[in-house]
């Protein structure tokens, strides 16, 4: 029916093409709403119960030996009619002073619940800047020859194939590629070495497909001025291009971190021990420091999650190392957002 | 900028051609292109170009839109070679008497003989001081005093010295328009080329930045043979001793610039330099 008057079109009706308008935005709205509870409640669960293992309510307010010792064996045991939670060294001084008291007390000991997580801490950080400075300085240089200097053809489009391809293949596969690769083949053992390369290996796609974006949106005015002044393409590329694109370059490290940080299965083969009573630079010659495996959080984490009980005694160790493991991440995040900051400052354009 | 309308059948507008003295046929020819022929891959965008371009004159390239003037002037500095599929397809152009297509010549000796000023004004986001430096430093000049004497002698050169002197460690993208455009002619200008060439360079000013453009052009002429592509006739005629008329990718006449604007030969530049076509 045609509206007699204007007002009567502009006012409208509801029609089922208004509601299903409707309908539909709530639906994406609520999507989107969704993530961010997921989210939210991650952050809030590990914060809380790992936060109230790090912050203490007295000075100094940290968990000190929680971020400094490593991981011990809890012994709990009843003694003067209370529960005593000791780590190891501690109980076997208490056993030797208290001796007859002790005879016959049942112990129940749960591993790697008492101590702390330095070694773990200090085995992420090496695994994650190492594989970061090999996965950049091999990536970066891909892409400034895919960008820069390749012309497009069949070997050229198959090589991004490939490369689109490796960014598809699963973590775990990676794994066991470095684990018959470097750990075996290459016999550098379960080793620092072996981790790098191997988790350099599981983001270099990222790496080169940002850094190539990153490169490609550099304004082509740049490289034609610098070509006209004579200079030669890598003068160019040295100077007018590259410092141009590290920002965005940045941006895409941001994301690998998280990720070989984060990817245990890779860890777990190449580079992760369990225990390890040294720390890494404990080691008799340096040229042995490359060579050593390291203890690592995400490892840590699947550990004690899932190979020890789950009670009141092992919850600490649990929430505490999830706790300072997504700390650890963002903080070198941080450091590669800052850099990235100060870098755009620098190169406004 | 837009061209004023006129009316079709308008009689050829009078225009003031500015050299004072008629440009000297006499003059060395630089650059000497040669029955050229240039192809974008298998579609031809030159064909069967010659002509001379003097010394230490103005030599400007109009035509409508497409014509390969801009082409013509980026074989100059061989700046085609970025683009996959684009090459010369037939006859020479020589500089000072080399084929500077010959597989012999140094591209990056080329580059620094002939400058080049682009139509969007370029200069890299780094400091008013390392602009014009760039050239001096990637050749491996490293001494300050030299090179606080070349940035002075390039801003004087490009007449942006007392705009800018107190400001030479700023980024040079706090700079206006028209003052961008000029650090791109010092720029240029500091690695001392013999041969200029300026792709529309006043096309993203307004008339006052225009202007200041058009008298460093009278300037520079003094020391550097210039070649200038430009949409804007008014232009060409102001500041230009020979005028190139393109149209399809031929060269439709060239002459000197005031018999190209007053008394063309072709009914075709007539017809585009009195605004009835292009």
């Amino acid at each position: 029916m045609k509206p007699a008057t204007t007002a009567q079109a502009i006012y409208g009706r509801p029609t089922s093409a208004k509601r299903i308008e409707t309908g539909v935005f709530w639906l994406l709205r609520l999507c989107t709403y969704f993530v961010l509870l997921c989210a939210a409640f991650i952050f809030w669960d590990i914060g809380t119960k790992g936060g109230a293992v790090i912050f203490k309510s007295s000075a100094p307010f940290i968990n000190v030996p929680f971020l400094t010792e490593a991981p011990e064996t809890l012994n709990v045991f009843d003694y003067q009619g209370g529960k005593r939670t000791m780590g190891d060294r501690a109980f076997r001084q208490f056993k030797a002073e208290h001796e007859a008291e002790l005879k016959g007390v049942p112990v129940e000991t749960y591993v790697y619940s008492a101590g702390g997580i330095f070694p773990n801490i200090a085995g992420t950080v090496l695994l994650v800047l190492g594989s970061m400075l090999i996965a950049l300085v091999l990536g970066v240089l891909s892409a400034i020859y895919l960008s820069e200097y390749a012309t497009d053809g069949p070997f050229i489009r198959f090589l991004r194939l490939a490369i689109i391809n490796l960014a598809g293949v699963p973590s775990i596969v990676f794994g066991l590629f470095g684990f018959g690769l470097f750990v075996i083949a290459f016999d550098f053992g379960v080793s620092l070495l072996a981790g790098w390369l191997t988790l350099a290996f599981m983001v270099l796609p990222v790496i080169i497909t940002a850094s190539e974006e990153a490169l490609k949106a550099v304004p082509k005015g740049y490289r034609e001025a610098s070509l006209a002044l004579g200079a030669t393409k890598l003068q160019t590329i040295r100077n007018n291009v590259l410092p141009y694109a590290l920002p965005g370059i940045l941006t895409s490290s941001v994301l690998a971190i998280a990720r070989v940080a984060g990817e245990t299965a890779p860890m777990m083969f190449t580079a992760a021990f369990v225990m390890r009573d040294e720390l890494p630079w404990q080691v008799q010659r340096w040229t042995e420091f490359v060579f050593q495996g390291v203890m690592a959080l995400p490892y840590h984490i699947y550990v004690v999650a899932s190979k020890i009980p789950q009670n009141e005694y092992t919850r600490d160790v649990q929430y505490g190392t999830a706790f300072v493991f997504l700390f650890t991440v963002a903080a070198i995040a941080m450091t590669a957002v800052i850099l990235r900051q100060r870098l755009r400052k620098k190169y406004k354009w | 900028m837009p061209e004023p309308a006129v009316p079709p059948s308008a009689a050829p507008r009078p225009v003031a051609v500015a050299p004072a003295a008629p440009a000297n046929p006499a003059a060395r020819a630089v650059i000497e292109i040669d029955d050229v022929d240039f192809n974008y891959g298998a579609a031809r965008a030159l064909h069967d170009i010659t002509l001379n371009i003097p010394e230490r004159q103005v030599t400007a390239f109009i035509g409508p839109s497409g014509c390969g003037k801009s082409t013509l002037l980026r074989c100059l500095n061989r700046m085609n070679d970025l683009i996959d599929g684009a090459r010369v397809s037939a006859g020479q152009i020589r500089i000072d008497g080399v084929d500077i297509n010959d597989p012999r010549v140094d591209i990056i000796e080329l580059r620094k003989r002939v400058g080049m000023v682009f139509q969007k004004s370029n200069p890299f986001p780094k400091s008013i001081y390392e602009n014009i430096t760039y050239g001096l430093r990637i050749q491996g000049q490293k001494s300050k005093a030299r090179l606080d004497e070349v940035v002075e002698r390039s801003l004087r050169g490009a007449a942006l010295w007392d705009e800018v002197k107190d400001r030479l460690h700023e980024s040079a993208l706090g700079m206006s328009g028209g003052q961008q455009q000029r650090l791109c002619i010092a720029r240029a200008i500091a690695v001392e080329p013999e041969i200029i060439l300026m792709d529309e360079p006043c096309s993203a000013l307004d008339p006052i930045a225009t202007a200041k453009v058009e008298e460093l052009i009278h300037e520079l002429k003094k020391q550097f043979t210039i070649v200038i592509v430009t949409h804007n006739m008014q232009q060409a005629a102001r500041c230009s001793d020979r005028t190139a008329f393109f149209y399809l990718g031929k060269l439709v006449e060239y002459a000197d610039t005031r018999t190209i604007f007053m008394n063309p030969a072709n009914p075709q530049t007539e017809a585009y330099v009195s605004g009835r076509f292009g």
